[in-house]
């Protein structure tokens, strides 16, 4: 920075740095010679014209190419015609006149720059003064002061008159949940569903390595069947039983079969992917893994419980079924369950 | 000075050189990865011939009876079937080329007949899945239904339009474009590597064929959008939009606060 003489402090460095003030116009080509000012025109034309042409070609592309027309694109491979075309023609027509304006700005308006100086934002005496008196004779006028039952009884009106408003705006919110969070469809005796199918599974069905996506019995006829798909589903995993670490695990399941929650303690994905060889269960949401042979602890990612087991069993003709409901509730934490 | 010198503090020459380092490695890496020997040997019988070709080919990791080899070798082949080395051998991933923590899809170095042959004698090892049909992997199904079951049964690994995905430490569930409808039907009933099996009480040989007929439908579909950016979902929209779509931006920005000349 430019320093002018006679400010500089002891140590060289200015007492007070002076308004350096705006730095010196510098004039742009088009300013100076009419022949850049011409060109610069007829540049912003162009722009403004290439804009017009892609406007035309789409109006003509709208009408004239069919929407079922597929074309190969270089790049891009087999793709919808008209969606490409239109998509483009449009983008171009707006972008030039985007161009040309900015363009136009910058070439040919003025450019000088210019300070405005601030004015004082307080009103004079007077007008203050006459405003306060103003405001007081209405207060004695209105006698508010002197009657003092009419205060509080206009104060109480106005206040109880929040409520309504308040009690509609709660009440909007819907009903409360009440123990939908906590339950699901599942019921003792239930049998295990293949999704989508919705077939009974036999225990020995389920081989050796073997994963089936499971519903409850019955969920296809119930009211709400999306509601409940998401709080019900559950995933179906044979291992070898000597696998299992957990006692638990093992007295929940059937040979080695063991059913587990496929809805996320985390934030309630659905719990899919199952490595076959490393017994691992993948969220695809935020790679929350659980080890299926540790009843489902959590070893990485953001989830914070174990997946809940099912307890499954066999009915008398072989098929599985639920042994329990599920003891806890599923998926995510929510304010009550903490 | 030289010329090549005093351009090192260019803004563009760390791109630059990372570039080339990326190059250079990945070149490298081409040249000198390992290889898989080749052997093949003929014979008569389907059987005799297949144990020859094993022992030549996959005995030295799976074991000379194909009982797994050491601990970290190959595991054992009992009970995998004919399907599973149809499946294996079929799309190159066996033999293993060299160590690592999935084998991917490669070039196919035996015929017809010798992965045939070896599925024969891996078939004799003890019973497992045997080759498909191909009444039920033609795709001739409902795709809608093979849909469906896509969706419950594989799209978490394999992307909803079977494009594939990232699973835990480097493994991944592989694409299914342009995948047979035989090796899609083996890998199934199979599980190999991470995959979990899918067997014929779970889903039903025609609603395998189903599934077949969704991901061939898949395969002939257009991009009624434009680019398809591989159908990865948002990482790679994501990574496009932060790409270009910033660099747009910022150009944009410092043309439009740069003063005209």
């Amino acid at each position: 920075m430019l320093v002018p003489v006679g400010h500089e402090g002891a140590s060289g460095v200015p007492e007070r740095f002076s308004n350096p003030g705006l730095p010196p116009h510098v004039p742009r080509s088009a300013d100076l010679d009419e022949g850049a000012a011409r060109r610069a025109e007829k540049q912003v034309a162009t722009l403004f014209g290439v804009s017009m042409v892609a406007t035309l070609i789409f109006l003509v592309a709208y009408f004239t190419i069919d929407v079922g027309t597929n074309q190969f694109i270089p790049g891009i491979g087999l793709a919808n015609l008209s969606n490409i075309v239109l998509g483009l023609t449009l983008a171009v027509s707006l972008l030039c006149i985007g161009l040309g304006a900015v363009h136009w700005a910058k070439t040919l308006m003025p450019d000088t720059e210019v300070a405005e100086d601030r004015h004082p934002q307080r009103s004079s005496d007077e007008a203050r003064s006459e405003a306060v008196a103003t405001l007081a004779a209405g207060g004695d006028a209105s006698q508010l002061a002197r009657r003092p039952l009419i205060k509080y009884s206009l104060g109480g009106a106005l206040g109880l008159f929040a409520l309504p408003l308040v009690v509609q705006l709660a009440g909007g919110l819907g009903p409360l949940p009440k123990a939908d969070l906590s339950t699901t469809f599942w019921r003792k005796g239930m049998r295990l569903m293949r999704d989508p199918g919705m077939t009974p599974i036999k225990a020995s069905d389920v081989t050796l390595g073997s994963v089936f996506h499971v519903l409850p019995e019955g969920i296809d006829k119930s009211e709400h069947v999306l509601e409940e798909k998401a709080k019900a589903s559950v995933i179906l995993i044979s291992l070898e039983p000597a696998l299992i670490q957990v006692p638990k695990e093992r007295a929940w399941g059937h040979e080695g079969i063991v059913a587990y929650s496929k809805i996320c303690s985390h934030v309630g994905c659905p719990v899919g992917l199952y490595e076959q060889q490393t017994h691992h269960l993948l969220c695809p949401c935020h790679q929350s893994t659980f080890d299926v042979t540790k009843d489902c602890e959590v070893i990485f990612g953001p989830a914070k419980r174990p997946l809940p087991q099912l307890e499954i069993t066999v009915d008398a003709e072989g098929y599985l079924v639920a042994a329990s409901p599920f003891r806890e509730p599923v998926g995510p934490s929510f304010w009550e369950r903490g | 000075m030289n010329a090549l010198g005093s351009h090192r503090r260019h803004p563009a020459a760390i791109v630059i050189v990372l570039l080339l380092g990326l190059v250079a490695t990945g070149g490298l890496y081409s040249l000198l990865a390992p290889r898989p020997a080749q052997a093949a040997v003929a014979s008569t019988d389907q059987v005799a011939e297949g144990a020859k070709l094993f022992l030549a080919n996959c005995a030295s990791c799976h074991g000379i009876n194909g009982k797994g080899g050491k601990a970290g070798a190959g595991p054992n082949l009992v009970g995998v079937g004919a399907a599973a080395v149809d499946f294996q051998v079929g799309t190159g991933r066996m033999p293993l080329s060299g160590p690592s923590v999935q084998p991917a899809r490669g070039k196919v170095l035996f015929t017809d007949a010798q992965i045939a042959a070896m599925g024969a004698y891996v078939a004799t090892i003890g019973p497992g899945p045997s080759v498909p049909d191909s009444q039920y992997t033609k795709g001739d199904g409902n795709s809608a239904r093979g849909n469906e079951l896509f969706k419950v049964n594989c799209a978490m690994c394999h992307n909803f339009v079977g494009s594939g995905g990232a699973l835990t430490r480097g493994k991944y569930a592989p694409t299914l474009r342009n995948v047979s409808g035989k090796h899609i039907y083996e890998a199934m009933v199979t599980g190999p590597q991470s995959m979990p099996v899918f067997n014929d009480q779970n889903i039903a040989p025609t609603d395998k064929n189903d599934i077949v007929t969704y991901l061939q439908e898949i395969n002939k579909s257009k991009n009624p959008g434009g680019l398809s950016l591989g159908n990865l979902g948002p990482v790679s929209e994501g990574m496009f939009v932060w790409v270009f779509g910033l660099t747009l931006m910022i150009g944009a920005a410092v043309w439009l606060g740069s003063k005209a000349a």
